[in-house]
């Protein structure tokens, strides 16, 4: 069975410059896999690569098993896409561009208004369903971009920072959607360079810099691989804490590498170990009388792999 | 898994057919048109053409009014050109060049279908859009022509014009889809067009005939006076004469109504096709 996303050998040159270099991937089975990587790296790059937006230098990027380059109806056909945060044609409603999209795509009359009621439903734009689109804002259209990428119910997803442009509550909706669609079945390829959003929702975690893939495994995998054993927790307390309670009592508990204190009732344990190593510093915590009223996986381990492996390549 | 489901899928929704496609783009996309404030703009100016043309008649009857070729050959040889051109440059000025500029091209290209369908969509969009600016135009003339020839108000030259016209404006709006695809600017394509259509053609053609003295065949405004040139009693094709406008003595040619459509269906097949081949090649990096 050809895998759902897969590239070989893929690059891509703009002139002198390599924004893509070599990049082998292979990507299939039911899960979001993040695409990280700083500004500039070649994420979009990609996605535009495997969207035949632009075309490679060398290599060849498929779709469930076609060549985009080659066939890109076909390697589209039962793909989603969301690239750059697309303007949508002013004068239309929501309503209308969807059912262009739908149509376009073959989706059956008899079901292409259910469809466009359930995508509006799911990006909260039911409301605006009759509006004309130039007069909504950035926000807004970018939902409309995210139901015109799931209206025929694609098996392949293709995300580029999805919560460009929307607000806070916007992004927490977005990365809500995102994990809603993993319950069906898809393969979700998520484009970003916030690391809680790829955290929060996926499974696995590509990183590319420069023009290169850095890894690609299991969020598991790669946090195990990286951190040399050691992960970290954020605790939180109900009143300030002394700095000597926070280096000598906390700092000195067994299994502790490091303490750094993020604000007065808030420190970032470093512990050296796993799950174990969090259980009997939640032990050793109440046994101090310090006032920890919580504790939580910092989500930090991920941000220390990024910049340690970006920072690798300046 | 998920080339399973996606298999799956595909059997249940088929990808319509690239011609299927176009008519299904062209739709939406002279929906777009029709609702643009550049559609409400042509009317207006349309409109104001008519009107002017209305009360012109009304002040000068007698004087432009003679019979009906002379007519149709004033009010639609003479200033259909001019709706046409501009037709061509508000709809498919930034056409092409648009999908770029405004990005909305990254909407539609993720979408399963061929560069060729959305330029071809775009353009029969743009295309119907400009008739029916033209046919608005058309109406006014017809009515005036009915208050003042009656039952004569159908000439057989007028139906000849009138596919002369829609051959032009296909010709120019391959052409301005050429520009629009050469461009990733809107503007650029705007002008371009523009200053081609309404004042380098007709340049390049009396240069032609007034300084080389070669027959203009080359050049569309030569084609384009066929559409005036069909009005006339006594239509005099080809070789016309000798003019002398001092110290130029230059020659003069007509084009045969044949010749014409030749002229202007070669424009658009080269311009249309170029643009395409452009398209084809342009990246939304």
């Amino acid at each position: 069975m050809a895998p759902s996303i897969e590239t070989i050998g893929l690059t891509k040159r703009f002139g002198p410059f390599t924004a893509l270099d070599n990049l082998n991937l292979k990507l299939e089975g039911s899960k979001c896999v993040g695409f990280l990587g700083p500004n500039g790296a070649g994420k979009t790059t990609t996605l535009k690569l495997l969207t035949d937006m632009i075309f490679p230098t060398s290599g060849d990027a498929r779709v469930n098993g076609v060549s985009v380059r080659e066939r890109r109806k076909e390697a589209l056909a039962d793909t989603g896409v969301l690239i750059e945060t697309p303007e949508i044609y002013p004068s239309l409603t929501p309503t209308e561009a969807l059912e262009m999209v739908a149509d376009l795509r073959g989706v059956p009359a008899a079901e292409r208004q259910d469809r466009i009621r359930t995508v509006l439903g799911e990006v909260k734009m039911t409301d605006w369903a009759d509006q004309r689109v130039g007069r909504m804002s950035k926000g807004m259209k970018q939902r409309i971009n995210i139901a015109a990428a799931l209206v025929h119910d694609p098996s392949v997803l293709m995300l580029d920072e999805p919560s460009t442009g929307l607000d806070p509550r916007g992004m927490a909706e977005v990365r809500t959607i995102v994990r809603d669609l993993k319950q069906s079945r898809r393969l979700i390829f998520l484009s970003s360079h916030i690391l809680s959003e790829v955290v929060d929702v996926c499974d696995e975690v590509a990183l590319i810099d420069r023009g290169k893939l850095l890894f690609y495994d299991t969020l598991e995998n790669v946090t195990a691989r990286f951190s040399g054993g050691f992960t970290s927790v954020d605790v939180a307390f109900a009143r300030p804490l002394a700095p000597e309670d926070v280096a000598q009592k906390i700092g000195t508990l067994p299994g502790v590498a490091g303490v750094q204190t993020l604000d007065p009732k808030r420190v970032r344990v470093r512990l050296n170990g796993g799950v174990e190593a969090q259980e009997r510093l939640l032990e050793a915590l109440a046994g101090l009388h310090l006032g920890a009223i919580s504790i939580a996986d910092s989500g930090s381990a991920l941000e220390e792999i990024y910049l340690s492996q970006i920072s690798r390549g300046d | 898994m998920a080339a399973e489901v996606g298999a799956a899928r595909s059997v249940a929704r088929k990808v319509p057919e690239s011609f299927e496609q176009v008519t299904k783009l062209a739709r939406y996309q002279l929906r777009e048109y029709v609702r643009s404030r550049r559609f409400v703009a042509l009317l207006v100016i349309v409109i104001a053409i008519g009107a002017i043309l209305t009360v012109v008649l009304a002040h000068f009857r007698g004087l432009l009014v003679s019979d009906t070729a002379a007519f149709y050959g004033s009010f639609w040889g003479g200033a259909v050109d001019l709706i046409i051109i501009l037709s061509a440059v508000f709809f498919g000025g930034d056409a092409i060049a648009g999908e770029f500029q405004n990005k909305t091209g990254y909407f539609l290209m993720g979408l399963p279908i061929r560069r060729g369908a959305v330029y071809a969509g775009k353009f029969l969009a743009a295309f119907l859009a400009s008739v029916a600016i033209l046919l608005i135009y058309l109406a006014i003339l017809l009515l005036n022509g009915i208050y003042y020839f009656h039952a004569n108000a159908f000439p057989w030259q007028l139906g000849v014009a009138l596919v002369l016209a829609l051959v032009y404006l296909a010709a120019v709006m391959g052409a301005t889809f050429f520009f629009s695809s050469l461009f990733k600017i809107s503007a650029y394509g705007f002008v371009l067009t523009a200053i081609l259509f309404l004042f380098g053609f007709s340049l390049l053609a009396d240069v032609a005939t007034d300084l080389v003295k070669i027959e203009p065949w080359m050049i569309i405004s030569y084609a384009e006076s066929t559409i005036g040139s069909v009005f006339a009693t006594n239509p005099n094709w080809g070789f016309t004469g000798v003019q002398t406008v001092a110290p130029i003595v230059g020659a003069s040619w007509s084009a045969g109504i044949g010749e014409g459509i030749v002229i202007m269906i070669g424009y658009f097949l080269i311009s249309a096709l170029g643009g395409l081949w452009l398209f084809e090649r342009e990246e939304f990096s």
